[in-house]
């Protein structure tokens, strides 16, 4: 804690241990001055790291789909998938995988989880709504993780159909954010 | 491969024509001696062999790949290179990367799936490649696995901020409110090194001028140049004495090392790289302690390969090095903590010619610094040379040393003795 005379006050073991009052702790309490004043030392650093991730053949190509409001896979001749994100490797099989797939916008809610507050603990006015969509069209289990919208929290379930909610052509980017959520496709 | 079948199929492989022609009526004393000799040796071998190595990138940038088609590109063409199923054969993966180098916390879970590891058996050393190769030679020396795969990669050109990433490993409390980058530790180190050894502005133009020069002939170098001594010491001062030329700018790569038990490298490659020996070693950590003339990590990191691999004298042992020289002095530190160059301080100067040739492949001056990679990088061209020399029937290539560093402002290193008897 940087202060040297902290435990100046504890006494030794057998003088703790025979203490009358045993809820009373050992020690010299920090008072809230001593806090946030200069006694208690502090070393405080603050750093920015930037980085600009080269997106590769699979993620790019995914990218440039999805600015042209498409989700696309690629397909492995191995174990017979799609893939969804696309990679050029079959994890599975581990070979090149073989061919761009056009899949749907459409999935299953494969699982979600509802949060009321913000990062900063904050109550949210609405809540937010996460959850992994399985993509039809993908194989068993392939698809990514995004948000949920135009749904009451207790009409969302496992299993629920939804699709895909774009931006407008001319404000998307070639992110995974050009899908602003995907909501219920039929009726709940 | 049982011992009754590898013990046959070597005796076939060693003493064929004897045995084709029936003259076991003639067996010699020494035959017989040498019999004996080939089955202890075969039912006590637990050498570890370099089967195969691939690498990818070795470029300044690599943006038509990501970091996981880069490693899925080296990974194969090691495989490929000794015939290996990742998904079936390999028992061991070992991956060297920094969260801070790659802009992900926890980094490694990201590493499987392009090394054919998923749901394999796989663990990351947050070090060099070459400790990773230390740790796969160990799961196999104790019997976990009988092939061993290592990875490291480095994807610099991605890294906006690598001042801070290095400022970032900077003692907190007093050393950067001091300093904002680790270069100028690596500067310190320079002049005190130069200062005890006694060593000229000239004697690190020559280490410059010579790998630049090494460089050129290999594929691998982005930075290769035909610079003259005079040349290199007119290049400009980033920290004095530490001068722009004298530093590996950075590079993306990655390498891919597949290791085996002496039982499985014989059916898998006609050219094993035995690991003779292997070690590693941190001195202390912060600045004013890696503030010294000498590499000790470097030092004691050998001592322990050259007890494992029998070297007496490096000097006459070792073939040729390939030695971290991330800056050019540190390829002379190295070589002095290595015990393979003659420095006199008391006549005061450096011998234009080392007893052991160092960084024929140009070097990290030539093709640039792969962070985490690097001590792989020193592997893989010791590897290709080694196998070279052997395909050439060429006499003088048998027996190679390898060191790596961490960077500024570690004190870690490891080394590894290889040959391919």
């Amino acid at each position: 804690m940087g202060r040297s005379h902290a435990g100046r006050n504890c006494g030794d073991y057998g003088e703790v241990m025979g203490m009358e009052n045993p809820s009373e702790p050992p020690g010299t309490a920090l008072t809230p001055d001593e806090w946030r004043g200069k006694e208690i030392f502090f070393r405080n650093f603050h750093t920015k790291f930037t980085y600009s991730w080269d997106t590769g053949v699979a993620i790019g190509h995914f990218l440039e789909a999805l600015k042209g409001g498409k989700i696309v896979g690629r397909s492995c001749s191995g174990c017979n998938r799609v893939l969804v994100p696309p990679r050029m490797f079959c994890e599975l099989c581990f070979r090149p995988t073989d061919d761009w797939i056009d899949v749907l916008d459409t999935g299953v809610v494969n699982t979600f989880s509802i949060s009321y507050v913000n990062n900063d603990a904050s109550r949210r006015e609405q809540p937010l709504f996460v959850a992994v969509i399985n993509i039809d069209g993908a194989s068993p289990g392939m698809g990514f993780l995004h948000l949920l919208g135009e749904v009451d929290a207790g009409q969302i379930h496992v299993g629920m159909k939804v699709r895909a909610k774009w931006k407008p052509a001319h404000e998307r980017t070639g992110a995974i954010t050009d899908i602003s959520y995907f909501k219920p496709s039929e009726g709940l | 491969m049982n011992n009754k079948a590898g013990i046959e199929q070597y005796l076939y492989a060693s003493f064929g024509p004897e045995l084709k022609f029936g003259r076991w009526l003639m067996v010699s004393k020494a035959f017989t001696d040498k019999l004996v000799g080939n089955i202890g040796a075969l039912l006590l071998d637990d050498k570890v062999a370099i089967v195969g190595i691939g690498y990818s990138g070795f470029s300044p940038a690599t943006p038509s790949q990501s970091y996981k088609e880069l490693i899925f590109d080296a990974a194969s063409r090691a495989y490929a290179e000794c015939s290996v199923n990742p998904r079936k054969d390999v028992e061991s993966f070992v991956c060297c990367e920094e969260d801070l180098w790659e802009g992900t916390s926890i980094t490694d879970e990201y590493a499987p799936d392009q090394l054919g590891a998923a749901q394999r058996n796989i663990c990351t050393v947050s070090q060099d490649g070459l400790n990773g190769v230390a740790t796969a030679y160990m799961h196999i020396k104790s019997g976990v696995a009988s092939i061993a795969v290592v990875e490291s990669h480095s994807k610099l050109s991605n890294v906006l901020s690598q001042s801070q990433v290095r400022e970032f490993a900077l003692e907190p409390y007093y050393e950067r409110p001091i300093l904002s980058d680790g270069i100028p530790v690596a500067a310190m180190q320079m002049r005190r090194f130069m200062h005890d050894y006694k060593v000229t502005e000239e004697d690190i133009a020559q280490v410059v001028s010579k790998n630049k020069k090494n460089g050129l002939f290999n594929q691998r170098s982005s930075y290769a140049a035909d610079v003259s001594v005079e040349q290199a010491m007119r290049s400009p001062f980033v920290w004095n004495p530490l001068r722009r030329i004298q530093m590996a700018p950075p590079a993306d790569g990655c390498v891919v090392a597949v290791l085996a038990s002496a039982e499985k490298a014989r059916s898998m490659t006609e050219q094993p790289v035995w690991i003779k020996g292997i070690g590693w070693n941190s001195a202390s950590t912060s600045a004013e302690s890696a503030i010294s003339s000498d590499a000790l990590y470097a030092k004691e990191a050998a001592k322990m390969a050259y007890k494992i691999a029998g070297v007496n004298s490096p000097k006459s042992y070792f073939d040729f090095a390939e030695v971290d020289d991330t800056y050019a002095f540190k390829e002379l530190q190295h070589a002095e903590a290595l015990g393979i160059a003659d420095m006199d301080v008391s006549k005061g100067n450096m011998p234009a010619v080392a007893p052991v040739p160092i960084n024929m492949s140009g070097g990290s001056l030539s093709l640039g610094d792969l962070v985490e990679a690097t001590g792989l990088v020193r592997l893989l061209e010791a590897v290709q040379r080694l196998r070279n020399a052997e395909r050439k029937r060429s006499k003088g290539s048998k027996r190679a040393l390898v060191q790596s560093w961490r960077g500024i402002p570690s004190s870690s290193g490891a080394v590894a003795v290889l040959g391919v008897e």
